[in-house]
């Protein structure tokens, strides 16, 4: 066992914590957030300079990383920071997904990817879909030489910047059987295809996608007709580890936030930290984010193994449980100035509680964990 | 021992409800019920229509034109109005200020103010907390140093709810900073439009300008404007946060959430069953009703004995932790409900024309969750209050 970060990674991580600290200060991201497009496109741009999106992918795919710990390595950071740039979207979720699945001209789109001059988003939850990956009621069918689209996608994070948008729809069989399902990239700007899009709570856009008859040709079909659920869960499972390593590094902003209100916050003619009701809270939260780092371990080092869903479903309602307490006594001990906007700490805590709304909360990764544990 | 009302008291409920089912626009409780901001207008409509029915005051003493009402009709109608959303009287004037001008402030003062605060004339704000008073009130800052007929004030309020909207605020100063903390402080009534105060908005978390910064850069006020004795402002601010506390479980407000969660849950979806019937989510929710029911009860218990006569001391605390803990696990259950359409930042800071993002229930609630961590912080955080109760059971 060695739990020591390799010479690669750490070097990453230092070079990205250091320029998330230099240019993603507090004033740049409020500034993010109040910007009409949600995201800037010099960290993008910075970003990718830096190597953060090629260490996403493989050596295959253009990249020099794309494993389980790089990934939980750049999450961290971009969480501990607070970055709402969709990384997820692009590099994991789309990234993946074109990697994997690709065919020569497609796979052209990663190079764009890795070096930051093009964004993609994944359309595949539905209105009533709620986090089951199964249900899809978006329909394709062919006519003549070519395949129609019709349905709505919900809340599809980086719809508006995405140059292609990856959308799942059902070729055959019901609403919730495994197969049937296919994927296909669609261009931005395709006749029939409609964004209405909004900002997100806690940070970045969303859009509800409408197909209205979306002609596309054969060669928009990204991978094998019906069969886009396995390779779905497979970039689905790296954008849990994603998210569940954004939430501990956010946790550790959160934590680290919280001491030193502690220690300078002065009532009642001293530090609040001295207060033992407020220090054993305190100890808690560390206690149980080290629970999380561990899980997130657990979860990045299974990425290629079978046991794969059951680590991640352990590690993302670990995470959700944990995440919620961290964030809640955060604001607690901070008090009424961690209800504002303008502090770091609201902005982290909005980040920790809402990746409860992505791809599962608690409640959903239990269930997932018993019935892959009873299997 | 009667867990049910009295007839008389059944009656009381039976015409509060026929109150709001006449006079509660339903335009009104629409916005109340999907936490969409009323602005100034909408509330001071609501407490007119209050008001023409005498029902606006109604913690207060008959001879000031107030209902006189005891704990437990105060209860039925605060249970009433929350589970018909009708909208929150707004406290700072009626329920804060009134009843402290009420037992200390002068004749001239009482028939100044109280009608106006019924009247809607005056819009009150609270300026008790600074940046750096909080928990620790009484270490409060600003200065108002007596000059002639004046008092001239300098410093620094914060987290005052919407003093934006505000014509007059009350606030706690130190008058004599050589004296002990609490011996030093006096209750000043100050006009907002005076020279030398700004007013700077604190946007929460959720986007809304809730609370604001006023600031006081000798600011004139005239020395008629103190209530009461000069340094005894301390005891007027305790019998303020002690005195309209029966309200202070919210359990008209956890009712009304948890009917609303349950109604979310039938609706909402997980594999294909309503969410109501997934047993994990149908765990928390049992639960959080579980703990609901017994506090209502504990909440029952502790007003009935305000309504004859006793005090509620240490209970009021009690309430307010346990009260806060329900309300923001109810929250968080409704956050939940509503899976991923919780996301879109669906606030009044953005809504307007935007048609609603998903059903229309799913907009406010991820940024009630986030507002309503203010519930524990607020009114004396938990911590104080556990702190409170220790300190009282424990005799120290």
């Amino acid at each position: 066992m060695d739990f020591n970060l390799t010479e690669e990674r750490q070097m990453l991580q230092d070079t990205l914590r250091r320029y998330l600290a230099d240019r993603y200060t507090t004033s740049v991201r409020n500034a993010i957030l109040d910007s009409d497009s949600g995201m800037s496109a010099d960290i993008w741009a910075g970003l990718a300079e830096l190597g953060v999106i090629g260490a996403l992918f493989s050596e295959d795919d253009g990249g020099f990383g794309g494993a389980g710990f790089d990934i939980a390595t750049v999450f961290e950071e971009l969480g501990r920071a607070g970055v709402v740039e969709p990384m997820l979207d692009t590099a994991i979720l789309g990234g993946r997904l074109i990697a994997t699945l690709g065919d020569e001209a497609q796979r052209g789109l990663l190079e764009e990817i890795i070096g930051g001059a093009a964004h993609l988003a994944l359309a595949h939850g539905e209105p009533a879909s709620r986090y089951d990956l199964t249900r899809v009621e978006t329909t394709a069918r062919a006519d003549g030489e070519e395949i129609l689209l019709n349905g709505r996608k919900a809340v599809v994070v980086n719809a508006e910047a995405a140059g292609h948008l990856i959308v799942s729809a059902r070729e055959s069989g019901g609403m919730f059987d495994l197969d049937g399902i296919s994927l296909f990239l669609v261009p931005a700007g395709t006749p029939g295809l409609a964004q209405h899009g909004y900002p997100m709570l806690a940070g970045g856009r969303a859009a509800e996608v409408t197909l209205d008859n979306v002609r596309l040709p054969q060669s928009a079909r990204l991978g094998t007709a019906g069969a886009g659920l396995a390779p779905l869960m497979d970039a689905i499972a790296a954008a849990n580890v994603a998210l569940a390593a954004e939430c501990v590094g956010a946790m550790q902003s959160a934590v680290e936030l919280t001491r030193g209100y502690l220690m300078t916050r002065k009532q009642f003619g001293r530090p609040i930290g001295t207060f033992q009701a407020l220090q054993h809270r305190f100890a808690d939260m560390l206690i149980e984010l080290e629970q999380a780092r561990s899980a997130v371990i657990n979860a990045a080092g299974h990425l290629d193994s079978a046991d794969r869903d059951r680590q991640i479903a352990a590690a993302r309602n670990l995470i959700a449980r944990v995440g919620r307490l961290v964030a809640e006594e955060a604001i607690q001990m901070h008090g009424g100035i961690a209800m504002t906007q303008e502090y770091e700490l609201a902005h982290i805590a909005k980040r920790i509680v809402m990746a409860d709304h992505r791809f599962g909360d608690a409640d959903y990764h239990l269930e997932r964990f018993i019935a892959l544990s009873a299997a | 021992m009667d867990l049910n009302y009295s007839d008389e008291e059944q009656a009381f409920r039976a015409e509060v409800r026929a109150f709001l089912a006449e006079n509660l626009p339903a335009e009104v409780s629409d916005k109340v019920r999907r936490g969409i901001s009323l602005g100034k207008e909408g509330h001071e409509k609501w407490h007119a229509t209050l008001n023409a029915r005498g029902w606006l005051a109604y913690n207060w003493p008959r001879e000031f034109g107030g209902a006189e009402w005891n704990a437990v009709q105060r209860h039925i109608f605060e249970e009433e109005c929350a589970a018909a959303y009708a909208p929150r009287i707004v406290p700072f004037g009626l329920s804060m200020l009134a009843p402290v001008l009420q037992k200390f402030g002068s004749k001239a003062q009482q028939d100044h103010y109280l009608p106006r605060i019924l009247s809607g004339e005056d819009w009150w704000c609270q300026g008790y907390s600074e940046p750096g008073a909080g928990s620790d009130l009484a270490s409060l800052k600003t200065r108002a140093v007596r000059d002639g007929d004046h008092y001239v004030v300098n410093g620094q309020k914060t987290w005052t709810t919407l003093g934006q909207y505000a014509n007059w605020i009350f606030c706690l100063v130190r008058t004599d900073p050589e004296a002990k903390q609490q011996e030093g402080i006096s209750f000043l009534l100050i006009d907002m439009n005076s020279p030398g105060i700004t007013v700077r908005p604190i946007v929460l978390l959720d986007g809304t300008p809730e609370v604001n910064e006023v600031f006081f850069d000798d600011v004139r006020v005239p020395v008629e404007n103190l209530v009461g004795e000069e340094n005894k402002g301390w005891t007027y601010a305790k019998y303020l946060l002690t005195h309209e506390r029966t309200n202070i479980a919210g359990v008209g407000f956890s009712q009304a959430g948890l009917d609303a969660v349950k109604r979310i849950a039938r609706i909402e979806t997980a594999n294909g069953r309503p969410l109501v019937e997934n047993p994990h989510f149908a765990a928390r929710l049992a639960q959080v009703e579980i703990d609901l029911m017994a506090m209502a009860t504990t909440n029952m218990r502790i007003i009935s004995q305000a309504a004859s006569g006793q005090a509620p001391g240490v209970e009021s605390s009690m309430l307010k932790v346990k009260g806060t803990i329900i309300r923001q696990e109810i929250n968080d259950l409704t956050r939940r409900a509503v899976g991923p359409y919780a996301m879109p930042f669906a606030s009044e800071a953005v809504e307007g024309d935007n048609a609603p993002i998903g059903p229309e229930y799913a907009g406010p609630v991820a940024a009630h969750y986030f507002n309503n961590r203010k519930l524990s912080i607020f009114g004396g955080s938990n911590e104080i209050q556990r702190g409170i109760i220790a300190k009282v059971k424990m005799g120290g």
